[in-house]
């Protein structure tokens, strides 16, 4: 049983606010063999000087110490590749740092970035994420990505993570599921949004018109798991740039970007599933102690918390962030938010690790479709839409750049300027992507507040960041 | 004439023989829509690691000899006193107390069912598991852990009652060691090599 302490469940508090002023991010393909890291992180960070308006070599000279998020040194075959990047971008002889946590090293960077600046260590960090995936074939790369499970009883163990994920998926299903078809299609349906709002984004990897009948009859990866109903195998970078009051006014100053407050959380869980062990459920504000007495009642096996179903990392992490941040109700005090999609049922799971549904009810935020822009049941908007970038389905996994795909794109709600990043026809010549004829527009209208989700291996990291209008926070003293 | 490499230890120190990588010529990698320019090179290595399993070493020597070991926290001061753990583990997550190694074949003959399972069609590069691999995750009457292995016969159900095997005979020393089978499955019909 997993008890904490006192200590343990203290909320983070940040000794200074902290600002995202900008980020950036180069285009994400499955394999990029005309360009080298270096080129991507160097886009990056050019797309986010120039959406303050500014020119590399200005934005730089603000910059004080460095966070490099890349994950898997073995599919680069480089070592040190921070130290690479970090000279490339002209950025010696600052502080800089490699952050490795599995598919959570973006969410991660921003993590040690955020502290960095609430610290007063820095007033101006760069955060820059990235993953080369293409210096191998698939099934190597595959290979590459088990051994982030426990290289003696695991890996060896068919060398592929989908199936990992997949007995949990078998689990969710039978429990919460309660084996039902429609359950199976709801899932499916996750992956035809995903790479349905992939199709309205330059940079995305994997846009698709499908139905879920294609999700349903694409082939078995690892069943129930099928393969659009994985994440994709990316290569690209995505960088943001984190300052303090002062920095942040001045750097935004006659820019379209405001300055918005930061926070970021983490939690994690054991890298086995095989170890876990039975535990309370920790509550989130939204919840009530008694709102689980009759789990096992209405879902027959889910008794083991976390079990096989939820994610606790997860779960820790927004228990962090909400109490940080002031949030009650995901769903309300939100207006968009990015989760890490690895697999359909990953991205149910995490509904519920974060709140948006109690557990076991997690199919709900699907189908009442409040997941989407605009809710397909009722021609409105959705409550709070998820994933419009395509999230790691439709978008991309680069894992070191994940994290911050993501920020990126809750922010540009945020600045209202989704329309402009997603929209340019320069962009989608730039990247040789054809801009589809009925491209939309999918800015979250008036979008004050957002959330993205970070999340490594089974489950044993992840990190919950928040971004706020500081004309619209939920707490003074956040 | 090239000999894999192999090795064993004298004195807590590495002793190796044998070849551990090999040369192979790198390759251009050039460009079929512009002029075939290079564009890159391939990479090519193979290499031999040396792993220890340290205090984890008796599990596997276990498998070999048809045993599943486990381990328990004795330490009388530690809130979780008296789990017991498979996956193996060395230390108690809690005290961090050196954990009793335990032998529990017979627990898991008699007590053994899966918790959930999958049944993999594709696998990663170096798999050496026979497709469809049927993952299945074991609980335990009486273990706070869940063992993830695999069904070497039968379709896996939630709830199915399971029995351990064990590569006996020309064991790999590794997880693949250890292997499940539906309860009431019969001794002729266990996979090359393997016994209960």
């Amino acid at each position: 049983m997993i008890k904490f302490s006192k200590q343990q469940l203290k909320v983070p508090k940040l000794m200074r606010p902290v600002y995202l002023v900008t980020a950036g991010q180069s285009k994400f393909d499955r394999a990029i063999p005309d360009k080298r890291t270096e080129e991507l992180c160097v886009d990056a960070l050019t797309m986010a000087a120039e959406m303050l308006n500014l020119t590399p070599a200005e934005l730089k000279q603000y910059i004080h110490t460095c966070y490099y998020g890349h994950f898997a040194d073995h599919f680069g075959d480089q070592l040190l590749g921070e130290a690479v990047i970090h000279d490339r971008l002209g950025l010696d002889p600052l502080g800089n740092i490699g952050v490795k946590t599995g598919g959570a090293t973006g969410g991660s960077t921003l993590w040690e970035a955020v502290k960095t600046v609430a610290s007063g260590y820095s007033d101006c960090v760069l955060a820059m994420g990235w993953e080369r995936m293409d210096e191998v074939p698939t099934d190597e790369g595959n290979f590459l990505i088990s051994c982030a499970a426990d290289k003696d009883w695991e890996s060896p163990l068919g060398h592929i993570y989908t199936g990992y994920y997949a007995v949990m998926a078998q689990k969710y299903w039978q429990v919460f599921g309660k084996a039902e078809d429609s359950f199976r299609r709801t899932l499916a349906e996750i992956s035809v949004k995903h790479h349905g709002y992939a199709r309205f984004n330059p940079f995305a990897q994997g846009p698709m018109k499908i139905t879920v009948d294609d999700v349903l009859k694409s082939p078995v990866v690892a069943y129930p798991l099928r393969a659009l109903d994985a994440c994709l195998m990316s290569v690209g970078a995505a960088c943001a740039i984190i300052c303090d009051e002062a920095t942040a006014i001045k750097l935004t100053k006659n820019t379209k970007n405001k300055p918005l407050r930061i926070w970021v959380s983490a939690g994690s869980h054991t890298l086995r599933p095989a170890d876990r062990r039975d535990m309370e459920i920790p509550l989130l504000p939204n919840e009530t102690p008694d709102q689980y007495k009759n789990m096992e009642k209405e879902f027959p096996g889910s008794a083991r918390y976390p079990g096989f179903t939820g994610f606790l990392g997860a779960r820790m992490a927004a228990w962090y962030a909400y109490r940080m941040t002031g949030i009650v109700d995901p769903t309300k005090d939100l207006d968009v938010i990015e989760l890490h999609d690895a697999f359909t049922i990953s991205d149910v799971q995490t509904y519920e690790d974060i709140g948006l549904r109690p557990y076991g009810h997690g199919r709900d935020y699907v189908e009442s479709g409040d997941c989407y822009h605009t809710n397909p049941k009722t021609g409105k908007p959705g409550k709070l839409p998820s994933n419009l970038s395509g999230g790691l389905i439709g978008c991309m996994h680069a894992v070191g750049a994940t994290g911050i795909m993501q920020t990126f794109e809750i922010a540009t709600h945020i600045w209202n300027r989704w329309a402009e990043m997603h929209g340019d026809e320069k962009l989608w010549k730039k990247f040789n992507r054809k801009k589809p004829a009925d491209w939309t527009d999918l800015q979250v209208k008036g979008a004050k507040r957002a959330l993205a989700i970070s999340h490594a291996g089974v489950g044993s990291h992840v990190t919950a960041t928040i971004l706020m209008d500081p004309d619209h926070l939920l707490k003074k003293d956040a | 004439m090239s000999m894999f490499g192999q090795v064993y230890v004298k004195n807590n120190q590495y002793k190796i023989k044998g070849d551990f990588h090999h040369l192979t010529p790198c390759t251009p990698i050039r460009n079929a829509d512009d002029g075939w320019k290079l564009m890159g090179v391939t990479n090519p290595r193979e290499m031999t690691y040396m792993h220890s399993y340290g205090g984890e070493a008796i599990f596997f020597e276990s498998l070999s000899q048809g045993k599943l070991m486990a381990t328990k926290c004795e330490n009388p001061k530690c809130e979780s006193k008296g789990s017991i753990y498979q996956p193996f583990r060395i230390f108690c997550p809690d005290c961090l107390g050196k954990m009793a190694v335990m032998d529990m074949t017979k627990l898991a003959k008699e007590k053994a069912t899966i918790h959930t399972f999958m049944v993999c069609e594709r696998s990663g590069a170096f798999n050496i598991l026979d497709k469809p691999i049927k993952f299945i995750n074991i609980e335990f009457d009486g273990v706070c852990t869940i063992l993830m292995s695999y069904l070497s016969k039968g379709d896996p159900e939630i709830g199915m009652r399971v029995v351990p095997i064990f590569q006996t005979l020309n064991p790999t020393y590794t997880i693949l060691d250890l292997s499940w089978v539906p309860a009431g499955t019969k001794a002729s019909a266990l996979p090359q090599g393997f016994t209960f």
